[in-house]
């Protein structure tokens, strides 16, 4: 069965990034819509929130091995609703899919999972904190302290996670504002995370250590019709400060843009559109299409004005829903590592 | 010169329009039995494939259950969760529909169903759900459930979210997991997870095409022997056209045209005739194919429970062997000649050398040929096994006595000319034998065609008796309730043991025995089964045994296919084995079977209840209003052994009505192959016949004993075709069912079909020498006198 097609137009939301916004109205279907002034609750807002669209729990981390070889890691589980709200076995209208990916600096390994709700296959619960979809399981007794798990044909990974610092809230207390139009999603994150574990890859087991960042999102609208893709960056500076900030291309040549400086203690600022600023510097040709492997990235406000460039060129997700996903390095103002997302380039 | 050649050639056809026509007929008729039984081959075998496709067996490896046809959905998550990339799949009937639940999002790249999914709105597929079929089965079913057609879809199999399908046929389990061809890195056992399961391999699932592989052999054999007949047909009109034309080819050599040019001329000539023949027999083909597919779509699923779509589609992959297998056939007729005048000096004689085939010599040969091939026959009957041996023992047989049959009818004319007494009556016998080199094609095929027909007949006609029995020992209740759920199985058995009802429970399961799939029965052992059930062999005290639960009865093609008998164990459940008590004869099933014990059954699968009941009363009716209104059950699940028994006859007899209507085609073509030898002949005996007509013998007498002869002819035919059809028939019953079905059927003899088929044998024969024999009745007196002006 061709999986691509079915799954390109279930997941309209995310489809819609690389496809750009053909018939995406801005009425929500019966969907709830993410609202100024939300009072979040944990560890209940760990959990899904059937009601929305579109929701994720995001994983990235920057690893290196003994020999000081750098690697990068995702585990992401998106969960997208074709009704809201949920049902008991085959009738719950939740899908779930996850990416799990490693990248070193020659090779990037990807692959995906599907599965239906309602039956046990997949699945988020808040306390104790467990995610999973078939055997890849992200849990713990709470957000703090995780043990995370993927594999594929070709690659596997086992780790363990201790968060150093709080949750981080983005855009305003954890209303993430995605266009002028005021498409907007609920989002924190927690950037903190020491990892330690191992990756199987072709060539045997190789232990690493690092650090994570856990990005929680949920939505039912995030981008507005005039947007066709985006570019999102979380820096962790060596200073021990870091920066979220994304960028949404919009079809007429403009972008509109957030970002939040996380202090090394979890304070936040966010800053408005147009503060934060991403140029493309170089492309390089992945998958037959160009995408920008290295970028500037300036947030003035802070003296930012860095280099952020691609471990390994080649880190495109060849999935369902294709896009580029990879560690990145930071030189310049700050010095760091950190990760590049960027989806609709055709 | 190319063109003035050519013209020449064709001038030939133009003067014996009924050569061409016997040429032409011949091929078409030939072409057309042949590619009307591919045609139909090549229907069955797409609907196989999209049957396997939609199913995606063959395709896929599986995990299966170890017993039984259901797998808990808890077993498909725990799986999944182990790291075991599955997708479930559910496979129910539903209106007499085969339904095939899914789940999109899990199923492997290249699932067959998957076409289904190439809908941009999966949100209707899975709630409030779709349901795919083609039109034809879409038409069948009646359910809210939205119907779409999809054409690719296989015939009589539909197609939904496997959640959709769980609602429509009220379950909770699925039936059987496919496996993606690409797994993770690592995974446990599959028995660490999921005990009761086991993994299948993409090949080993049963292969439709497999298993109704004898019975397309069966039609192909059928199409060959057609094919051979209306060959015999080609031939002879062949030889007879060479031979009239050499007088030509001397003509047209001694004109200057190279030999090389005239062969290639003659070899384009054949080619072009040969297409004209083969074209009309394939839309020849195609006709009977189309008439005859609705049956065979009903025998397919009558004996295999296969679905076959009943509309026939224009395939190359059988038009194109039809076309090709005629060309080549009709140059294999020629090549003989064509070589005669490739080799034939400048000068050589123009007489045509129709009588020459007369000599000892080639009689000689020819029944050492058929010596031979009797002896391989009897070599394959002693030494040979498997279907393929069968089918080439049928072969060899069947041609050695064809070519055996001047052989034997040469000496019984002799005979009967030594017993004649009168001038004329000698002559006539004399004539006869003189004849027969050049009607013993015609015969021949008379004789293949006569002798499948006894033989086919046979055959059915001892099934049909058998078939018929055997359902009056099987279905010994009277009426057959099936149970909806265990609860109001429950409530049929408490009901019915208070009515003072014998309720016979029937628990079934399917099982690997010995490494075969079959189905196990658990039964009640009591007086129906002790006194009803005939066995092929037993023990003494075979029942006696099976309800102490120490042995098992095992179905004839079970034994047959593991090599167990009477007295041999018998693998019935993993670590449980018994000795085979008894044999029993199980027509009409294609699958193993294994009866033991109720106890014994409950003990080994604990999880199973009856849902099937036979019931032993006097009355019927009265009892089916009994189960209809005091207990609620609804009319369909109630079935009583009469209908039961008129519904399998009535699968049974359309089972063969294409076996029935290749054989009156193949013995019309037999016929036609006469027609056309003594149409051909008649113009060459005028030379014979003008002496006879000289002293005495008037036009009207010679016509009559030309019908005389014919009559003559077609009875030897019959008589020689009677042991051959009933030898047939042996091999057909004792050799070939057994490797094709796995069941060896009794055989009975038929005398009163035998004399009917021998009566229209000779009404054939009759009809093919009326017309030849009143030409010859009105051959103008100087076309007779002619004969002695000159040589022809």
């Amino acid at each position: 069965m061709n999986v691509r097609a079915v799954i390109f137009c279930l997941l309209w939301p995310i489809a819609a990034l690389a496809q750009g916004f053909a018939g995406l109205g801005s009425d929500a279907d019966g969907f709830a819509v993410p609202q100024p002034g939300r009072q979040f609750d944990f560890p209940a807002d760990h959990g899904p929130h059937p009601d929305y669209r579109i929701e994720w729990w995001y994983l990235t981390a920057n690893l290196k091995a003994a020999d000081g070889t750098p690697y990068g890691l995702q585990w992401t589980l998106f969960r997208s609703a074709l009704a809201p709200g949920e049902s008991e076995g085959w009738r719950s209208p939740q899908v779930w899919f996850a990416h799990a990916a490693v990248t070193t600096p020659d090779a990037h390994f990807a692959t995906e999972r599907f599965a239906r709700g309602g039956i046990g296959q997949a699945g988020v619960q808040a306390d104790p904190f467990r995610a999973w979809i078939d055997e890849w399981t992200m849990e713990g007794p709470d957000l703090d302290t995780l043990s995370l798990s993927a594999q594929g044909p070709d690659f596997g990974y086992d780790m363990a996670l201790q968060a150093d610092g709080p949750l981080v809230f983005q855009g305003q207390d954890g209303y993430s504002v995605k266009s002028a139009d005021g498409q907007a999603s609920y989002y924190y994150s927690q950037p903190f995370y020491s990892i330690t574990g191992i990756l199987v890859l072709p060539g045997g087991p190789v232990q690493v250590t690092g650090s994570a960042w856990l990005d929680r999102e949920w939505s039912s609208q995030p981008l507005s019709e005039t947007q066709s893709g985006w570019d999102w960056f979380s820096l962790s500076f060596e200073s021990g400060e870091k920066l979220m900030g994304f960028q949404l291309r919009q079809r007429d040549g403009t972008f509109y843009s957030a970002s939040t400086w996380i202090d090394p203690d979890g304070g936040t600022t966010a800053y408005p559109d147009g503060a934060f600023t991403a140029e493309p510097v170089t492309q390089s040709a992945v998958a037959e299409r160009n995408v920008p492997t290295t970028w500037r990235v300036r947030l003035p406000d802070r003296g930012v004005d860095v280099s952020v460039e691609a471990l390994n060129t080649e880190a495109w997700m060849p999935l369902a829903i294709p896009y580029w996903e990879g560690p990145v390095h930071i030189t310049g103002s700050h010095d760091g590592v950190g990760y590049l997302e960027m989806t609709g380039y055709e | 010169m190319t063109r003035a050649c050519m013209a020449a050639l064709l001038s030939h056809w133009r003067r014996n329009p009924m050569q061409l026509f016997a040429f032409l007929a011949g091929l078409a008729l030939a072409t057309a039995l042949w590619s009307g039984v591919q045609a139909i081959n090549a229907e069955a075998r797409a609907s196989y494939d999209a049957a396997a496709a939609t199913l995606g067996e063959g395709q896929f490896d599986q995990v299966v259950p170890k017993t039984g046809d259901s797998i808990g959905q808890q077993d498909f998550v725990e799986l999944r969760r182990a790291g075991w990339l599955v997708s479930p799949v559910l496979d129910g009937r539903f209106e007499g529909v085969r339904l095939l639940g899914f789940d999109p999002l899990s199923s492997p790249a290249g699932f067959g169903v998957g076409q289904v999914a190439q809908t941009s709105d999966l949100t209707a597929f899975l709630d409030p759900g779709q349901i795919y079929a083609n039109a034809t089965t879409a038409a069948r079913l009646q359910t809210e459930i939205e119907l779409v057609i999809d054409p690719a879809i296989a015939p009589g199999i539909a197609v939904g979210d496997i959640g959709v399908v769980q609602r429509l046929l009220g379950r909770d389990d699925l039936s059987r997991l496919l496996l993606q061809p690409v797994q993770s890195m690592a995974r446990p056992d599959l028995d660490d997870v999921a005990p009761g399961l086991r993994l299948q391999g993409a090949n080993q699932t049963a292969d439709m095409g497999e298993l109704t592989d004898s019975f397309h052999l069966n039609l192909t054999a059928f199409g060959l022997l057609s094919f051979a007949v209306g060959l015999f047909i080609v031939y002879s009109t062949i030889g007879l056209a060479f031979e009239q034309r050499r007088g030509l080819v001397r003509t047209l050599r001694a004109l200057g045209v190279p030999l090389r040019r005239l062969v290639s001329l003659m070899l384009i000539e054949l080619l072009l005739l040969a297409l004209v023949g083969a074209g009309l027999g394939i839309v020849l083909g195609y006709v009977i194919a189309a008439i005859l597919l609705p049956d065979v779509a009903v025998t397919l699923r009558g004996l295999y429970g296969t679905e076959v779509a009943g509309t026939l589609q224009f395939r190359a992959s059988w038009w194109a062997s039809g076309l090709a297998i005629a060309v080549l056939g009709a140059f294999a007729a020629a090549g003989g000649r064509l070589w005669q005048i490739a080799r034939m000096p400048l000068l050589a004689s123009a007489r045509p050398r129709a009588w020459a085939m007369t000599s000892g010599r080639m009689q000689r040969v020819q029944a050492a040929v058929a010596a031979a091939l009797l002896l391989c026959a009897a070599g394959l009957l002693w030494g040979g096994s498997g279907l393929l041996a069968g089918f080439a023992l049928l072969g060899f047989f069947l041609i050695g006595a064809a070519l055996a049959l001047p052989v034997v009818v040469h000496p019984l004319l002799r005979y009967a000319e030594n017993l004649a007494r009168t001038p004329a009556n000698r002559w006539f016998w004399a004539d006869t034998r003189q004849q027969l080199p050049g009607l013993s094609l015609a015969l021949m095929a008379l004789l293949l065609a006569l002798s499948a027909n006894i033989g086919v007949a046979t055959m059915v006609s001892s099934f049909r008796q058998t078939f018929v029995d055997f359902l009056d020992q099987r279905l010994a209740s009277e009426l057959y309730v099936e149970a909806t759920d265990a609860a109001q199985a429950a409530t049929i058995e408490t009901a019915m043991a208070g009515q003072g009802v014998t309720v016979l429970p029937l628990l079934a399961v399917d099982a690997q025995v010995e490494r075969l799939p079959a189905r196990l029965f658990g039964v009640r052992v009591g007086p129906t089964y002790r006194d009803n059930w005939v066995f092929l062999d037993a023990l003494p005290d075979a029942w006696d045994q099976v309800e102490a639960g120490e042995a098992a009865v095992a179905n004839e093609q079970l034994a047959r296919r593991a090599d167990l008998w009477v007295g041999d164990q018998i693998d019935i459940a993993p670590g449980q084995s018994l000795p085979i008590a008894a044999v029993v004869a199980d027509y009409g099933n294609p699958k193993g079977q294994v009866v033991v014990a109720e106890t014994l059954f409950r003990h080994l699968h604990p999880d199973i209840t009856p849902r099937q009941f036979g019931l032993r009363t006097q009355d019927p009716q009265q009892l089916r209003g009994v189960l209809m209104d005091d207990l609620g059950i609804a009319d369909n699940a109630v079935t009583d052994q009469s209908a039961i028994k008129a519904f399998s006859l009535q699968v049974f007899d359309r089972t063969f009505t294409v076996t029935a209507a290749l054989n009156v085609l193949t013995l019309a073509v037999a016929g036609f192959a006469m027609l056309m030898s003594l149409l051909t002949l008649a113009d060459l005996r005028i030379p014979q016949l003008a002496p006879v007509w000289a002293l005495g013998l008037t036009r009207r007498k010679i016509g009559q004993l030309e019908l005389m002869r014919a009559v003559v002819c077609a009875g030897l035919v019959c008589l020689f075709a009677l042991p051959v059809g009933l030898g047939l028939a042996w091999v057909l019953l004792a050799v070939i069912n057994v490797e094709a079905f796995g069941w060896r059927l009794p055989m009975f003899l038929f005398p009163g079909d035998y004399a009917r088929l021998g009566l229209y044998a000779i009404l054939a024969a009759l009809a093919a020498a009326a017309w030849p024999a009143l030409r010859l009745a009105r051959t103008p007196p100087n076309t007779l006198l002619k004969v002695f002006a000159n040589e022809r």
